[in-house]
């Protein structure tokens, strides 16, 4: 596996402008002549759909949801990024490079941050040209709100659902081109599989949702835009159908899966309030501009927060953090929640969870005024627990939200198999090992709108794309590895549901490969997952047909892939001997408690090879060079 | 490809989309078109009740006043003409366009909920097909009662002193029958219940919809039904009373 | 908790479905109504039996999946609220609790309580959107929006796509989910150039896909999970008016010409 990152020459500031001019065009007349596989209709998805079609290439797109509209995009809650310094507070593009480059914990490719920060001008005009409704200020301009991790106010939303109104955004523009006839939608289809022939991916295979039709698909490109694997710890805030089905499938024919152990651990959720829990709700991070953390001084504090008097309350957030304060990047935030908890000091009844405070800003700036802010989560909130968070402050406490880590590819977004591209969080791109809130959006929209229609272009055009269809030899090999795979899991008729596997892999993987890890734990984990994974290929019960609507096997296809995956996952986190971002080794940490990088030998992206499952995966290294920001140890307070 | 032409090219664009002059046809049979025939023709029909109403109420102020009246209607000739045609345009209008959205709207759920519960809504807007339906069946039956004079034909051919027609008699006589007058109580109670949703709908048809002046729109209907069902239920039940006598 | 659910099972579209009934004990209050489900199908799986079918994906109350009619109510009782986020604890211990697919031609039962919605999705190909490619956006902040006009557009995009309204319509209309879309982009300058003829394509493809017609009964408002405004409807009912007219006044223009 051959590691060319194929960054553009020249000084940062112009890469992308040099690139743009440097790729190969294809000609408007020829477009129609080239076919291209969306995978995933997100806001990367949709939004790379739309562009490609209108650009004129013939499109099919893929969702394994009823619409394009249901993405799990459509839950981002708090807001995008763009360097558009319409506050006037300092903000410009090297800023918003410099903070995702520091806020990734110097993880990340430098050139491609560039580009998202360059990029994201041109998706807020894009959005609200689309009729996008952002919030806006009287004089009628667009609002901005801040954002963990940043000193500058540069986050656009749309009240709590931005990344609804980003979607729907998209998704206008997509069916639009549906309406046209340049995209067939292909909704209720689940990729399971992605055909290579000559080294170059010409397809996928799908099983359709509603019939069980196993089916094959050729085009000339491939692009994954199916979103990240935080499922793999079963609680997570993600949408129950995320998954890591499509991505897994392509590492184990052939690409690369780069630093599969940066997730993300989001600080404030709701806490989990019985085993029945399906999963964890995301109190959007925004809620950090005015609300205070907190909990008890004293150890096993049982007292009503209301009965806790000032002087016992420890704001620590604050106290450890004084300049970001209760906006410390998301890493930070949740491990310090875990660290009180951990002392015991957490409340609520299972102890697992700290206080989010909004009575100091109802006190500034009165009830309404926070209600107008932050009215639907608080609604929100209060329906899931039953507790109004206008009268006593938010229980919160960190869940699984995002991963950093994805397939790997290069500066033009394509994985190591050539023709298949990778976009949004399923790649591994632009964070580094940590992700700043509002930056998912942002990406997965720079990927779709204004980067891939470029790239892409560039590959068809520079490309031997001999012509192939779905009858070639290798589509039907795979449909049939595809259709074995579907009966095994139909034929086993054991005792447990996918569902009870998953939740077990799901603790193993929090307890283990969670918020803080250790080589031992890892080890333990590594020890346990391939032994769950043998008794799932026995002991799995899956009722109902395979030539119908058949959830449970849906569920069990993607269960799995996680776990075969989540042994990647632990591997890499164990071969990464240093704390960075999201990843924290407790071997790894200053004095103080913080995370201590070894850029000595882990400045690089750790990109796995896979070898066959249970096999130990071959790894490969991307040096990460740094020109424009100084490494440094990473300081918020 | 895009269209960021002004206003107008849109509506062009849109125009060459429907042919010509098939666009009455469109527009009536869709489904908000279809909406504003209901509602302007309900209007024509409220309209008539209103002043069908104060017309006969008359009856209250003895034989002179309403047969003076309905010589004074009789005496307009075709401009009479005009307005039964405009009428029986737009109850035409009103129960073939209710009539096919009842059927459509049935349609348009085949499979009954085994349990429904309603969060706004109300009978009356429920059933305004069957109540339309009755309406229909008592307007025939009025008019063969009091306009072509098949049910009563005595009471129809009687003249009052002036030599006019004498429509007093013929109301009163009418309606001393008690299943005549209860039978005209049934169906003023449908009249009422048809407008109390009809009445206020009308305005949501007509795209009339705001939030300072809903509370007045939601009360329109109900006030419309109630006062045609009580003047015009005044009539047989004076009558019956007594408090109307015979000429 | 004590519940008895009757929840419909249909296995594939052509079969007849029935309410089947369910007995649960030990429900917790803190459970959501689809955990409660997930419960039950988790039990039914154990058997060998078939877990009842439902969508479902974001479990936030966002992404419009979680569709049922939960005593005849849908998304259940509570108001402003979809099934993903109805608890257990609104419900009385002992309740029996009717659970049914979304009823409507257009919307076809595929299985149990998952129903096929993409009418919605070809209503929104006909222009439910801006006609504008990427690429040809000028600086967002060149054109003021007020921040009512703003906010109201907010209001009317709030929408989730999910159905409740169709569900809830006697007549099984989508005017609500309609007049939703056409309204937040009526609202904003990008939406004029297209504001007419969007009102006309998205209701003439509305009606073709065998929704009812809205007769003003507003049981989608009190449905609707976002609180959508069946003002909304008026406005498209004008919205429509003017399309069709300007569209006849171009006719007898074009005609007129030649
Ligand atoms: C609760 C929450 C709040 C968030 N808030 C913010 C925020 O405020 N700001 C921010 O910047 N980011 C936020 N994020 C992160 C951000 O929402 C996501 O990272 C981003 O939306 C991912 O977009 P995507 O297009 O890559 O993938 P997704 O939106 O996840 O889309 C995946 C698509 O792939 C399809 N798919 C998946 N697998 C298959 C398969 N095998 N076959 C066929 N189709 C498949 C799905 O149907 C779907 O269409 C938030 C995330 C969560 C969970
Ligand atoms: C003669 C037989 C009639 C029939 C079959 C009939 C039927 C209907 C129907 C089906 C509706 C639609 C209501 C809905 O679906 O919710 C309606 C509305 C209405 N009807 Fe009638 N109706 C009749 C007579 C009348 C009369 C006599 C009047 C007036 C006195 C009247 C006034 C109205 C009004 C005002 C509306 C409301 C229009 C709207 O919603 O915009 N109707 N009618
Ligand atoms: C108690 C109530 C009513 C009374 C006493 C009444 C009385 C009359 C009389 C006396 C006439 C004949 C007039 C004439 O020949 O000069 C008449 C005609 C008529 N009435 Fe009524 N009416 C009543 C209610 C209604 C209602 C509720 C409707 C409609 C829904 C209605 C519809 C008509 C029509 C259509 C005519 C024919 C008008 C014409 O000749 O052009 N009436 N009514
Ligand atoms: S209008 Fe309301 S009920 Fe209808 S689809 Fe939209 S959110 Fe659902
Ligand atoms: S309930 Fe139906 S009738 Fe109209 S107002 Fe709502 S669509
Ligand atoms: S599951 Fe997404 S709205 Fe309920």
């Amino acid at each position: 596996m051959k590691l060319d990152a194929k960054i553009p020459s020249g000084p940062i500031g112009e890469k992308w402008d040099r690139h743009r001019f440097e790729v190969k065009l294809v000609n408007p007349a020829n477009k129609r002549k080239f076919s291209v596989i969306v995978v995933g209709t997100g806001l990367a998805g949709a939004s790379a759909a739309a562009t490609l079609a209108e650009l004129g290439y013939r499109v099919d797109a893929f969702c394994f949801h009823d619409s394009p509209r249901r993405a799990h995009s459509i839950a981002a809650q708090g807001g995008i990024n763009a360097a558009k310094n319409y506050q006037n507070d300092g903000d410009s593009v090297h800023r918003l490079f410099y903070d995702t480059v520091k806020g990734g914990d110097f993880r990340a490719r430098e050139a491609n941050v560039h580009r998202l920060a360059e990029v994201s001008r041109n998706i807020i005009d894009q959005c609200v040209a689309q009729g996008v409704p952002f919030a806006r200020e009287y004089g009628g301009y667009l609002a901005n709100r801040s954002f963990g991790g940043a000193q500058v106010s540069r986050t656009f939303y749309a009240a709590g659902q931005t990344g609804q109104q980003l979607l729907l955004g998209a998704y206008g523009a997509l069916s639009r081109q549906i309406g046209n006839g340049n995209v067939k939608m292909h909704t209720y289809t689940e990729m399971l599989d992605v055909v290579v022939i000559d080294g170059k991916a010409r397809g996928i295979v799908t099983r359709n949702l509603r019939s069980g039709a196993i089916e094959s698909w050729a085009a000339d490109a491939v692009l994954l835009c199916t979103g990240g694997y935080s499922n793999v710890f079963y609680l997570s805030t993600n949408a129950k159908g995320s998954n890591v089905t499509a991505t897994w499938r392509a590492h184990k024919r052939g690409a690369g899966f780069a630093n599969p152990c940066y997730t993300q651990i989001h600080p404030t959720c709701i806490p989990q309030s019985g085993d029945h829990q399906s999963k964890l709700t995301l109190m959007s991070e925004s809620l950090r501009n005015d609300g205070r953390v907190w909990v008890p001084k004293q150890k096993g504090d049982k007292r009503a927060s209301q009965d806790i008097p000032e002087s016992e309350r420890d704001y620590y957030l604050e106290r450890k953090y004084p300049s970001f304060g209760n906006l410390s990047p998301r890493d930070i935030a949740s491990r310090a929640a875990k660290e009180v908890c951990d002392e015991g000091r957490g409340v609520g009844p299972t102890g697992l969870g700290v206080y989010l405070d909004f009575a100091d800003a109802m006190k500034r700036v009165g009830e309404s005024t926070v209600a107008e802010r932050y009215g639907n989560l608080f609604d929100m909130y209060e329906r899931i627990t039953g507790e109004n968070p206008y009268k006593q402050p938010m229980r919160i406490f960190p869940a699984p939200h995002y991963t950093m880590g994805g397939l790997w590819v290069d500066y033009n977004l394509m994985s190591t198999i050539p023709g298949l591209h990778v976009l949004g969080e399923a790649n591994f791109s632009d964070h580094g090992a940590n992700r700043l809130g509002a930056s998912a959006l942002m990406q997965g929209l720079a990927d779709g709108y204004f980067v891939i229609p470029i790239t892409l272009g560039h590959y068809l055009a520079s490309s031997q794309l001999p012509k192939v269809d779905t009858s070639h030899q290798s589509f039907k090999e795979i449909e049939n590895e595809v259709r074995e795979k579907t009966k095994k899991l139909m034929s086993m008729k054991g005792k447990r549901t996918p569902d009870s596997f998953h939740r077990e892999l799901g603790r193993i993987m929090w307890d283990n490969c969670g918020m803080a890890r250790t080589a031992e734990s890892l080890k333990k984990a590594l020890a346990r997952i391939p032994s769950l994974r043998a008794e799932f290929w026995e002991n799995l019960n899956v009722p109902g047909a395979e030539g119908d609507t058949n959830q449970t096997l849906e569920n069990a296809g993607r269960v799995a892939d996680f776990l075969e995956f989540a042994e990647l996952m632990c591997m890499d986190a164990l071969t990464r001997e240093e704390s960075c971002g999201g990843h924290f080794r407790s071997e790894h940490q200053t004095p103080d408690g913080e995370a201590k990088r070894n850029d000595e030998e882990f400045c690089h992206a750790s990109v796995w090879e896979h070898q066959g499952v249970g096999k130990p995966a071959t790894l490969h290294k991307e040096a990460l060079v740094f020109e424009n920001v100084k490494l440094t140890q990473r300081s918020y307070k | 490809m895009a269209s960021t032409v002004a206003n107008d090219g849109n509506l062009a664009k849109a125009a060459h989309e429907n042919h010509a002059m098939g666009w009455v046809r469109g527009f009536v049979t869709s489904s908000i078109g279809a909406k504003y025939v209901m509602a302007v023709s309900g209007i024509a029909l409220v309209g008539f009740v209103l002043a069908h109403m104060v017309g006969n109420l008359q009856v209250f102020l003895g034989w002179e006043k309403l047969n003076a009246y309905a010589a004074f209607l009789k005496s307009l000739g075709s401009l009479l003409w005009v307005a039964r045609i405009g009428l029986i345009v737009a109850v035409l209008a009103h129960i073939a366009s209710g009539l096919r959205l009842a059927i459509l709207n049935k349609q348009a759920r085949p499979v009954a909920y085994r349990k429904q519960t309603s969060m706004h809504t109300n009978v009356f807007a429920r059933t305004m097909a069957v109540s339309g339906l009755i309406l229909l069946a008592f307007v025939v039956y009025h008019l063969l009662h009091f306009t072509l004079g098949v049910t009563n034909p005595a009471d129809y051919s009687l003249e009052d002193p002036l030599g006019r027609h004498d429509v007093y008699s013929m109301v009163v006589r009418g309606f001393q029958n008690p299943l005549v007058s209860a039978a005209y109580i049934v169906s003023m109670a449908l009249v009422g219940m048809h407008l109390s949703h009809g009445a206020t709908s009308m305005f949501q048809s007509l795209g009339l919809n705001h939030p300072k002046y809903n509370g007045l729109f939601s009360k329109v209907g109900p006030a419309v039904g109630v006062l045609v069902f009580l003047g015009n239920v005044s009539m047989p039940v004076a009558v019956l009373l007594g408090f109307i006598q015979p000429r | 908790m004590n519940i008895t659910l009757h929840v419909w099972r249909q296995k594939s579209p052509k079969e007849p479905g029935k309410l089947v009934t369910y007995k649960r004990g030990d429900v917790s209050p803190d459970m959501s109504f689809l955990e409660m489900i997930d419960v039950l199908n988790e039990d039914l799986a154990a058997k060998g039996e078939e877990p009842v079918a439902f969508e479902h994906d974001c479990r936030e109350g966002i992404c419009g999946s979680c569709a049922m009619m939960i005593d005849g109510m849908p998304h259940g009782p509570q108001d402003l609220t979809t099934t993903c986020q109805l608890h257990m604890r609104t419900f009385k211990d002992g309740a029996e609790i009717t659970v049914e697919p979304w009823r409507a031609a257009a919307f076809p039962v595929v299985k149990d309580l998952v129903v096929d919605r993409g009418a919605f999705d070809r209503i929104v190909q006909q222009g439910g959107y801006v006609s504008v490619n990427t690429g040809n956006a000028q600086d967002a902040n060149a054109i003021p929006i007020s921040k009512e006009s703003a906010d109201r557009a907010f209001e009317a995009a709030a929408c989730i796509g999910c159905g409740a309204c169709v569900a809830a319509c006697p007549n099984a209309s989508a005017m609500l989910f309609v007049s939703a879309k056409v309204a937040q982009l009526a609202e904003l300058p990008q939406g004029q150039p297209e504001r007419y003829r969007r009102a006309k394509k998205m209701v003439d493809q509305h009606d073709k896909e065998g929704f009812g017609s809205c007769r003003n009964h507003y049981e989608c408002e009190a449905a609707c999970p976002k609180g959508i405004s069946v003002r909304y409807i008026a406005q498209l009912n004008r919205d429509y008016l003017k399309a069709s007219v300007a569209v006849a006044e171009h006719a007898a223009r074009s005609s007129g010409n030649g």
